[in-house]
């Protein structure tokens, strides 16, 4: 039963999952018309409220809500009050008072969307909390896959990099197992979380066992900081050994697609030429973000109003 | 001549060993008599019916935050909420504005306990200048001045030498060197238990190994140097292990556990309510059983709360950004009788933990209830079922893990040298 925000995946079923998947291929419609707009959030107010600046995502979830004739206000860090170190639920309350339909929250560190969300009204929608979760993400690569292979049960989906740092590979874990893959994550053991197999996932310490049979398999972008000998010895060392180019990629089915997340670090985690072109799906991913993201709008932000607010 | 008369009660005295339902008779600030059918005339009575009657607890381990502080606990409603959780002596930590490294501060610290709180307060100095882990404190003349042990705390000494030499001085006076043994280093930007909370909260860990390898190197440094080195805080399986073989062959350790690290597994950060934030961290099941069989045991001498007050504001924050530390006073009699109820520990290994074990690990004259001992009394109502609102407690702070839940026990009446300090039904009454 989706609830009254969106904080991450773990929280939900298959059921839920498979409704705004459905929900999302109405609104993917809605982006190839000539006018891509609906009035269905007519009138309602939709905040995004960026403590971590992401171009990317945020203009995502701008366009989504336009698409919906919601009103999308963006607060960022840079331009508030936080720089006069007012505490982030102070500052959360204070847009909360102002009666938006939706949140959307975005926070280098894990938890603080559960803490916004359990001071506020209205619903909010995490957007990427630390290395914790960042569901829309992980929605549409589902949606990409569900559109790629038609189906998802039963697929081999290889998930590689730093696992331990990020937010879209547990995400994932939680999308693609719920929805029936086997899902396997792979990457230097200084590069992945402790008990990483208590998620439900097999965890790999070489790319091409990780890789071998898979139908997807998703780069993740690594942060230079962590490629300077803390984590890893080198940028070079890392794209030898992990880094997607066509020659690893053999490893994997004949058919299997690639995906990653975005940014991309060309030619550290993957190869020039397989980011550009087929199998590479990145550029789809990207497009699917903003139906994915007005699928969620719409069933969180679209009730609050209808007078059905969601189980709290 | 003033007299108490403590009548009906079960009293657990584990220094003497007595289990059994008595009579306490407290004559001039000193135990008197413990029978039964003793002529009591003119004395104050107390209705103990029902209920536990045991030496007041003492706490090792906590926070006051006076001086400097003040905007988070003071000596004063520090010492309120202990007498409030039937602790009658608290011993506490260096880590004032400015810190417990100067006779003056320790001077400061008795002053303030003397005129405004109800439960003794004995202070740890700290064992190097500024809690910086370099230099030696003058030990001999904070020892002088009141200071019953010795402790960097959270400001773990990492330098092993410094360390040694600590512990080499420490034993020259004949004082304990109590240590929250956690490599910084393995710590790193940790913030809950390395496992898989940590991986499902997607927050840095920090691995039980970070405990366990400091443990080890100050019980290598305490068996060169014959010192008595006390174990804070004992959170983890693998401490327990080696803090039992490091006493098998003579080291001379002593150890101490929280009643959350008793209580709470990982599983209780899941929410990242920053109440459930510890240093060190909650930590597995394993390790919580580890612990709670090690205090059965005797293995860990005592209870200590690590009573460490933070405002609200401090507490509400991102989880990373909040600073380590709960309540403890209140709520530990409480949290701790869950171990009697599942029938791991007797009520009176239990009282012993809590008071005559701590009161020798610092060598103290407290714990007892035998004839002529200090009256410091705790009566407990083992059953009595309450709920816990940190507002209406007597802590300036209110970050607990057990806010708003309903506990069972709690502390009834505690007295403090023959006085009646404290009255669940009045409130503290003294000073």
């Amino acid at each position: 039963m989706i609830g009254r925000d969106l904080l991450g995946i773990e929280d939900f079923d298959r059921a839920d999952l498979e409704r705004i998947l459905e929900t999302a291929a109405h609104m993917q419609e809605v982006g190839l018309r000539e006018v891509k707009r609906v009035p269905t959030l007519r009138g309602r107010t939709i905040i995004n409220l960026f403590f971590e600046s992401s171009t990317r995502t945020r203009t995502s979830f701008e366009i989504a809500g336009k698409r919906l004739s919601a009103d999308v206000i963006n607060f960022s860090a840079e331009s508030s009050s936080l720089s006069k170190s007012e505490s982030i639920l102070d500052t959360a309350r204070t847009l909360d008072a102002m009666a938006p339909d939706a949140v959307i929250v975005r926070h280098k560190v894990a938890g603080v969307p559960k803490r916004i969300a359990d001071a506020l009204d209205a619903p909010v929608i995490n957007a990427g909390d630390g290395a914790h979760e960042h569901p829309t993400q992980a929605l549409l690569d589902l949606f990409t896959v569900l559109q790629e292979k038609g189906r998802i049960d039963g697929l081999t989906v290889a998930i590689v990099g730093d696992i331990t740092h990020s937010r879209v590979a547990r995400s994932n874990i939680y999308g693609f197992t719920k929805l029936g893959a086997d899902v396997r994550v792979a990457g230097p053991p200084t590069l992945l979380p402790p008990a990483v197999e208590s998620l439900g996932v097999k965890a790999f310490t070489s790319l091409r066992e990780a890789i071998e049979g898979a139908d997807v398999v998703m780069a993740l972008r690594i942060q230079s900081e962590r490629l300077q000998g803390a984590y890893v010895p080198s940028v070079r060392e890392y794209s030898a050994m992990w880094g997607l180019d066509r020659a690893k990629l053999r490893y994997a089915r004949e058919d299997a697609i690639v995906m990653h997340p975005g940014p991309i670090n060309r030619g550290v985690e993957i190869a020039h030429d397989l980011a550009d072109r087929r199998p590479s799906v990145i550029l789809e991913q990207v497009r699917n973000g903003v139906a994915v993201r007005m699928a969620v709008l719409y069933l969180l932000a679209g009730r609050a109003q209808a007078g059905q607010e969601g189980a709290r | 001549m003033s007299r108490v008369w403590i009548a009906g009660g079960r009293v657990l005295d584990p220094a003497s060993g007595i289990d059994r339902v008595a009579d306490v008779v407290i004559e001039d600030g000193r135990i008197g008599a413990v029978g039964s059918g003793v002529e009591v005339s003119g004395a104050e009575k107390v209705d103990a019916t029902g209920c536990w009657v045991t030496p007041g607890f003492v706490d090792l381990h906590a926070h006051l935050r006076e001086p400097g502080q003040e905007y988070k606990e003071d000596i004063a409603s520090g010492g309120r909420s202990a007498v409030a959780g039937g602790f009658t002596l608290v011993c506490c930590m260096a880590n004032t504005q400015p810190v417990n490294d100067d006779p003056a501060v320790t001077d400061y610290i008795l002053d303030r306990a003397r005129n405004d709180s109800p439960a003794r307060v004995l202070p740890i100095a700290a064992a190097t200048k500024g809690l910086e882990g370099k230099i030696m404190t003058e030990m001999a003349a904070l020892q002088r001045a009141g200071a019953v042990a010795f402790s960097d705390d959270g400001h773990t000494i990492m330098d092993g030498a410094v360390m040694r030499r600590v512990l080499e001085y420490a034993r020259m006076i004949g004082a304990p060197v109590s240590v929250h043994a956690e490599d910084r280093h393995l710590v790193g930007q940790g913030v809950v238990n390395e496992g898989p909370a940590s991986t499902r909260l997607g927050l840095p860990g920090n691995p039980a190994a970070a405990e366990t390898v400091l443990v080890a190197r100050d019980l290598l440094l305490a068996e060169l140097t014959g010192a008595h080195l006390h174990v804070g805080h004992v959170s983890t399986a693998g401490a327990v292990d080696l803090i039992r073989a490091a006493r098998e062959r003579g080291v001379h350790v002593t150890a101490e556990v929280t009643p959350h690290h008793l209580a709470l597994t990982e599983d209780a950060t899941l929410g990242y309510d920053t109440n459930t934030k510890m240093a060190p961290p909650l930590r597995s099941k394993a390790d919580v059983e580890a612990c709670r069989r090690a205090l059965a045991e005797g293995v860990i001498d005592a209870i200590a709360t690590d009573h460490a007050p933070h405002a609200p504001h401090e507490k509400d924050v991102e989880f990373t950004a909040a600073p380590p530390g709960v309540l403890g006073f209140e709520t530990a009699y409480a949290v701790v009788m869950d171990l009697v109820r599942a029938g791991e520990i007797s009520p009176i290994e239990l009282v012993a933990r809590l008071s005559t074990g701590p009161a020798r690990v610092f060598r103290q004259p407290y714990g007892s209830l035998a004839k002529g001992a200090v009256a410091d009394v705790a009566i407990l109502d083992p059953d009595r079922e309450w709920l816990y609102d940190p507002l209406k407690g007597y802590s300036k702070s209110h970050n607990s893990p057990w806010a708003g839940g309903t506990l069972r026990g709690r502390p009834v009446v505690t007295l403090v040298g023959g006085r009646i300090v404290y009255d669940v039904e009045r409130g503290v009454v003294a000073p």
